[in-house]
């Protein structure tokens, strides 16, 4: 029995430490695999999440940042928004409403801004493409910092979708960004995993 | 089970008078707090989040309207891949042909051989791959597509527009398949 209680708490030890919550996410997004094994960034991140009906949200990772980009939307296009509005914006996870009812959307309450309700940022053509405004934003506002340029798209998302926004990317002059994918196998006999053999050989014999 | 035992229960008989010892059994019962640990393994084990996402670099070409600035690609060494509806892929070598004739139906499954195949016939330097997705086609396609790019170890490789001729081929061969 002791053995057994020993074990039971080295395991439940284990999961405590390694256990890392899930950030909240503005939508439950299932992303497609890829062989890429570089971890997705957490710092400073501007991440545009597309859902599988099509709808943009956009989440800032810092919340200094959040308020910085608001302001600057602000500023820009004179939304109105009062010094209230834009210090709620720091809470704000993501957002995802068009920038004509952006007052009423920092106006609800953190758990009111989840679900399928939301209207998402309006990214239907381009003429109608406001994920432009806010990346322009925040751009403006990591001028000179490093800035952490995602997508993360449901693998149903329909193309033109993801290309209206690499277009709002495009015409801010922003050629790099990343796109979220989940881990998956190299396929073997591939160019890439014999590559990565010779990779891990030549830098085995170095040693 | 959960009870502990009273010492022995009585011991042998002592004389009358004399007060029974009180032995406690040292061994505590474990159950419920092993319970209560697996317990928490549960939920450890529910909530935890084993694979953290990863992520694909993507560097897209400045667009340019004057064509001296634009890449050329050698025709003998581009191939184009058109995604289209239901994970189908389309694809012809050099430049489409006027009646469509080299052009050709395939799927993801082939699509590596078909690469490795003209990687194998061209010169390194002039190979160039051009992903086409058409209005039907989904994200998923088209990371996976730019994925079969990294496994291949091919090094130019573009995202552009597809043009209205492939769009009409694809329409016409996609109904012909599907009746």
């Amino acid at each position: 029995m002791t053995a057994f209680c020993d074990v039971a708490f080295l395991l439940l030890a284990f999961f405590i430490l390694t256990t890392k919550f899930k950030p909240p996410e503005a939508i439950s997004v299932t992303t497609p695999n890829s062989v890429s094994s570089k971890a997705a960034e957490d710092k400073n991140q501007v991440l545009f999440t597309i859902s599988p009906e099509g709808k943009v949200f956009l989440s800032l990772s810092e919340e200094d940042k959040r308020m910085d980009v608001v302001d600057d939307l602000n500023k820009r296009l004179n939304l109105q928004l009062t010094d209230a509005d834009i210090k709620r914006a720091a809470k704000a996870e993501f957002f995802a409403s068009p920038l004509s009812t952006l007052k009423s959307y920092l106006s609800l309450e953190p758990d009111q801004r989840k679900g399928d309700a939301l209207p998402g940022i309006p990214c239907v053509d381009s003429t109608n493409n406001e994920v432009n405004e806010w990346l322009a934003s925040a751009v403006n506002v990591f001028f000179g910092a490093k800035m952490n340029l995602m997508v993360k798209g449901d693998q149903d998302v329909p193309y033109p979708t993801f290309k209206l926004v690499i277009d709002a990317f495009k015409k801010n002059d922003q050629m790099k960004f990343q796109v979220v994918t989940n881990q998956e196998a190299v396929p073997e006999g591939s160019p890439l995993s014999k590559k990565q053999r010779e990779g891990a050989a030549s830098s085995s014999a170095e040693q | 089970m959960a009870d502990i035992g009273e010492g022995g229960g009585g011991g042998h008989k002592k004389g009358p008078g004399v007060k029974k010892g009180k032995k406690v059994n040292p061994r505590v019962d474990l159950t419920p707090m092993v319970d209560l640990g697996f317990l928490l393994i549960t939920f450890f084990i529910f909530t935890t989040t084993m694979s953290t996402p990863t992520a694909m670099s993507l560097y897209l070409p400045k667009d340019t309207e004057k064509p001296e600035e634009q890449n050329k690609a050698k025709e003998s060494g581009a191939l184009t891949l058109m995604l289209a509806k239901d994970r189908n892929v389309f694809y012809y070598e050099g430049i489409l042909a006027e009646d469509g004739s080299n052009f050709k139906s395939t799927n993801f499954k082939e699509l590596r051989n078909i690469i490795l195949d003209k990687k194998s016939r061209t010169d390194a330097k002039d190979l160039v791959i051009v992903i086409k997705p058409n209005k039907d086609s989904k994200f998923k396609d088209v990371v996976d597509a730019l994925d079969e790019m990294t496994i291949n170890d091919i090094k130019r490789y573009a995202l552009v527009d597809i043009a209205e001729p492939e769009q009409k081929l694809i329409e016409v061969s996609q109904g012909a398949s599907q009746q």
